[in-house]
């Protein structure tokens, strides 16, 4: 996507000032054009959420890697393929009939690049980031959730390099079902924790 | 700094109203700002916590009104011009001037995969030191309210909570967003929700920061 026309004003005033500065970088040699097309590229086809579902599922199926994660997803999730930026350092908290889990970023937008891939609007928003900590059981009704009596939450503010994702519970009846049918039930927000694993289809 | 990016606990910012449709990118140019400012990060010159402070140290108003790719952008404009890499006169005509810092290292299109793939890791090797706090040890949060970059959010100041791991001798943000690459010891610390907020939402409910040794004091 070359960016030439010197001539912006036909445009809005985001669109004008990115590829303005765009194209600067790129004649004064700071920045490549392919380099950002295959960034682009990276981040809206190739990492999404079906990686955290992979390392879900697999949690799910195989308790020894279930145990592995738990102790150390960092190399639990690089023996699947899921490493790299934002998702250097990885905790996996897995959700119980005791404790759900909710993992937030107050101070900005801190997310599990890696396994989820870019995090949706909502999760960058100020709604979302001052109230998560403090009223998640409202938060979380918002996305349709309500936790039975007896459930505690634990949020997790993202304020290091540590990157957390959510294990949900294994959904009731889903005993006959393979890894790669168990994925599609582990949705994007079940991994943030706004949610739970969706239930099978009867 | 106590800035607008501190909004844990704030009240009045109305429902998260998740968007169904809940596109990643809403126009083009936010593809675009997303990608030159990961590349001009791969210049050298600047740390994540430097990016971070760059977005977050500005009016609060201007803060909670710019959309989210429009506050990278801002930032990527003050760290250039901060850094030398670019002068007011080039972002005003877009006419390259003699004169400016060249990138230490240009991202090419062939060396995207690998670098997003190796990322850029904030453990460092601890050497002699060894961690002052274990888990289970209380800890109260000092009252540390810096005019520069600090990870600790402003609800979580003077409280008590436990270690609950010690997560490891990681890159210290407070510093690194200076241009000082020093680590310390990094500590997930979990807080009864009722001491932070005065009542909890629910019963046992608890919320977890992660905290620098300097944050910290024994309780």
């Amino acid at each position: 996507m070359p960016h030439d026309d010197h001539d912006h004003s036909h445009l809005d005033p985001m669109t004008a000032r990115v590829m303005a500065l765009e194209t600067l970088l790129v004649k004064k040699g700071i920045v490549a054009p392919a380099a950002l097309d295959a960034i682009v590229d990276t981040y809206e086809h190739q990492v999404g959420p079906r990686n955290g579902a992979h390392v879900v599922a697999t949690a799910w199926t195989d308790p020894d890697f279930a145990d592995w994660l738990a102790r150390d997803a960092t190399a639990a999730c690089s023996s699947l393929g899921y490493t790299g930026r934002q998702g250097e350092h990885l905790t996996a908290v897995f959700n119980t009939p005791e404790v759900h889990n909710l993992v937030v970023c107050t101070l900005c937008s801190c997310y599990p690049w890696s396994l989820l891939g870019l995090p949706p609007g909502w999760y960058k928003s100020a709604p979302y980031r001052s109230r998560a900590v403090r009223e998640p059981r409202a938060v979380l009704r918002e996305f349709g959730t309500d936790l039975p009596e007896g459930t505690a939450v634990r949020v997790w503010d993202s304020t290091s390099e540590m990157r957390y994702i959510v294990v949900p519970m294994r959904p009731e009846g889903t005993d006959a079902l393979d890894a790669a049918a168990l994925a599609g039930l582990v949705s994007r927000n079940a991994m943030i924790g706004t949610e739970l694993a969706a239930l099978p289809a009867a | 700094m106590n800035g607008p990016q501190d909004m844990g606990g704030l009240h009045g910012f109305g429902p998260v109203a998740p968007d169904p449709a809940d596109p990643m990118f809403h126009a083009d140019w936010e593809k675009r700002a997303l990608a030159v400012t990961l590349a001009a990060g791969v210049a050298g010159y600047w740390s994540i916590d430097e990016s971070r402070h760059a977005r977050e140290d500005r009016a609060p108003a201007e803060y909670l009104a710019l959309p989210y790719y429009a506050l990278w952008i801002r930032a990527l404009e003050r760290l250039l011009l901060r850094h030398g890499m670019v002068t007011e006169a080039e972002l005003e005509r877009g006419t390259p001037e003699a004169g400016t810092r060249p990138p230490k290292r240009v991202l090419e299109a062939g060396d995207v995969a690998p670098t997003l793939a190796r990322g850029a890791p904030a453990n460092r090797d601890p050497g002699d030191s060894r961690p002052a706090f274990a888990p289970g040890d209380a800890v109260r949060t000092r009252n540390l309210q810096p005019r520069g970059h600090i990870r600790m959010p402003g609800y979580a100041r003077g409280r008590v909570g436990r270690v609950e791991s010690v997560i490891g001798y990681h890159v210290l943000p407070d510093a690194s967003a200076e241009g000082d690459m020093r680590a310390d010891w990094l500590y997930c610390v979990v807080f009864e929700a009722a001491d932070l907020w005065g009542a909890a939402e629910g019963a046992g409910d608890r919320v977890s920061i992660d905290a620098w040794e300097g944050y910290l004091d024994h309780a």
